[in-house]
């Protein structure tokens, strides 16, 4: 259960539509359920609005959405406060999401907590007073081989360290975006130095279908 | 060892497009025709031939769980298969490769299974901080839908089968089967009482069958090579190949499928490297993702990864999710970090699951420290027991399981920290008098 704090009255803007892209975005998700079923659009709409407000869900935006879909605005709040990934109140440019988990904490993760605090000169929950950076710390993202990981926005950096993860908030803050992955030219979750094993793509299996079974004496069918 | 060519995965570490084009140059959508036109009996004797056992975690027959499914609709209620891609469990990462890299893979099996259990709709249910990924599967979908492998007529086989992605926003629970069909439907994600079963009662009121991303993923390659060939790797009831994630101290941490009942010192030294230090330096380990009880070095030497060995020593094999810990690890402090992810993660609905998780990670932290009492070790042990098995969903257990196999193997850890702690304690009251 998150208990994520909320931005108050004042920093909610009045109102909040679609602009005509996004508009055409969530009626094509909307065509994903079955009539009648268009509650289901809540968690993808939400998105859509979210990156619309600039990474952050103002009430205005959960009003919105719920009108959208037809659903009471109470049933819109309470998902929008489970799930972690809605920002209830404004965060920087660039979200840094720290995963700490045990995968990522044996590998190091609290020398990439250290590393963002030291650099930033925040602490988690915190956003820098330029607005860029917030930091969060988060339950596992779910790439515990590249451990520790740092989310920024959509994207994962990975097998960081106190240094790459300096390094990487030293680009990001001089305007320049490192590539998401491995810090240290891995092949996504292949072994450090490569495959060990399919190096080679394996030549395609041969197969056959047995043909069905004859069907039993005096079947009509 | 696992040879390539007996492989399902062959793209895992996407050394090749995820795209139709690559795919199909590794075999798939290979005359998908074909085994459409054997019929939904036949998938389903196929896959309960092959011993296919579910991948998510819970490890039930997957053959047998789609016969579960109604063959006939006579009240016009559809029926749907839904794929968990909520990948979450700490220590997996191994549907996150599929997702990426082999995308078709699951999209076939989708239909194929599809076809198995009389399902003319998918949905494919992905967290959402896998913004990437979604973007992969979105892409391959879509490929899929403009050569007429799915939707009307999938294949050119006359059976219509829709598929569509739903990215989650956040909550490990919505990997629970039913809870992730309330977050489908637009609500918080609180797991369902069973029954009724999500066969007979599912997404929408509908006959549903939930399957994880593996398990859908390999049913292609099981029917086009024989649920013998599957069935011929790994132990007896413990068929096929698998995916290990291989994560924490070790030399090389990596993704890899192997076959099961793989020896776990043979998977981590063959593939990872082996343990930082040597293997003399190990200190424990989790062989199937947070949710199952630590083992200790001891039985690290011998044990085999597969269901049935691992339950036999009282833990599990999960999702194949191996985390590794080495000499250095403060093993309490780790257990301790799961229980704080548990306690963040309980949707809050049962009562022992709320507010035992709190519990548990409270306490938790003082053992960390050593600040207790001996006999607190029984009492959170006789805690756990309080919230295992009396809870809707298995998160109570999921929370209950690594502090039952932490005191189960490592009490002497837990009682020596509480006596230095007292000593420490001791010195300096006495200092400050």
């Amino acid at each position: 259960m998150s208990a994520a704090p909320h931005a108050g009255q004042a920093a909610q803007p009045a109102t909040f539509a679609f602009d005509a892209a996004n508009l055409e975005r969530a009626r094509a998700i909307i065509a994903r359920y079955p009539a009648g079923r268009q509650a289901s659009a809540v968690l993808p709409l939400l998105d859509i609005a979210q990156r619309q407000a600039g990474n952050w869900l103002p009430r205005a935006a959960m009003d919105y959405v719920a009108g959208m879909l037809d659903m009471a605005p109470i049933r819109v709040y309470e998902v929008a406060t489970f799930y972690s990934m809605f920002n209830l109140q404004p965060v920087g440019a660039w979200f840094f999401q720290i995963c700490t988990t045990t995968p990522c904490w044996l590998r190091g993760s609290d020398k990439v907590v250290e590393a963002c605090q030291r650099k930033l000169g925040i602490g988690i929950g915190e956003t820098t007073a330029d607005g860029k950076f917030t930091l969060k710390e988060v339950e596992c993202l779910g790439a515990c081989v590249n451990a520790p990981i740092i989310q920024v926005n959509d994207d994962f950096y990975e097998d960081l360290d106190g240094p790459s993860t300096e390094k990487l908030i030293d680009e990001l803050a001089a305007g320049r975006v490192l590539p998401r992955g491995s810090a240290i030219g891995r092949q996504k979750s292949a072994p450090e130095g490569g495959p060990q094993v399919l190096k080679a793509m394996p030549p395609r299996y041969e197969w056959t279908l047995e043909p069905p079974p004859a069907p039993p004496a005096g079947s009509d069918d | 060892m696992l040879q390539d060519k007996d492989r399902i995965f062959t793209n895992l570490y996407g050394l090749q497009g995820p795209d139709l084009r690559n795919a199909m140059g590794r075999g798939d959508w290979d005359r998908t025709k074909d085994l459409i036109a054997r019929g939904r009996d036949w998938i389903v004797a196929q896959v309960k031939d092959s011993g296919l056992r579910g991948r998510g975690g819970a490890g039930f027959p997957t053959g047998m769980k789609w016969s579960f499914m109604p063959k006939a609709n006579p009240d016009g209620r559809p029926s749907y298969l839904v794929v968990n891609a909520d990948e979450s469990e700490p220590g997996t990462c191994k549907d996150r490769e599929i997702l990426r890299h082999d995308p078709h893979k699951l999209v076939e099996g989708c239909l194929l299974a599809g076809v198995g259990m009389g399902a003319r709709a998918g949905y494919i249910y992905i967290r959402g901080e896998f913004y990437n990924e979604a973007s992969s599967i979105q892409r391959a979908i879509d490929e899929a839908y403009e050569a007429g492998l799915v939707g009307r007529n999938a294949c050119g086989s006359g059976y219509d089968f829709d598929l569509y992605l739903h990215r989650g926003a956040g909550a490990y629970i919505c990997g629970e089967e039913t809870a992730l069909l309330e977050s489908l439907e637009g609500r918080k994600g609180q797991p369902r009482l069973k029954p009724p079963f999500p066969a007979a009662c599912g997404l929408y009121g509908c006959p549903t069958t939930i399957n994880n991303v593996e398990t859908i993923a390999v049913v292609p390659t099981i029917l086009r090579r024989g649920a013998s060939w599957f069935s011929g790797f790994g132990r007896p009831k413990n068929a096929g190949t698998k995916l290990f994630c291989i994560s924490g101290h070790v030399n090389r941490p990596c993704n890899v499928e192997e076959e099961m009942s793989i020896p776990l010192r043979e998977l981590i030294e063959r593939h990872a490297g082996g343990v930082r230090g040597g293997w003399d330096n190990l200190l424990g380990i989790i062989p199937g993702g947070s949710s199952v009880p630590v083992l200790p070095h001891s039985i690290c030497d011998t044990v085999l990864m597969d269901f049935d060995a691992l339950r036999e020593v009282r833990s599990g094999l999960g999702t194949a999710a191996v985390i590794v810990m080495d000499k250095s690890t403060d093993i309490v402090k780790a257990i301790a970090r799961l229980s704080r992810f548990y306690m963040h993660e309980s949707c809050g609905q049962c009562t022992p699951c709320r507010e035992g998780t709190g519990w548990m990670w409270r306490v938790m932290t003082r053992m960390v420290e050593g600040r207790a009492e001996l006999d607190e070790i029984d009492t959170l042990e006789d805690v756990t027991r309080q919230v295992e098995g009396h809870t809707i969903c298995a998160l109570g257990d999921a929370a209950a399981w690594p502090i039952q196999g932490l005191i189960r193997h490592f009490r002497p850890e837990l009682e020596k920290r509480i006596k230095d702690y007292k000593q420490r304690a001791g010195r300096t009251a006495l200092a400050a008098e």
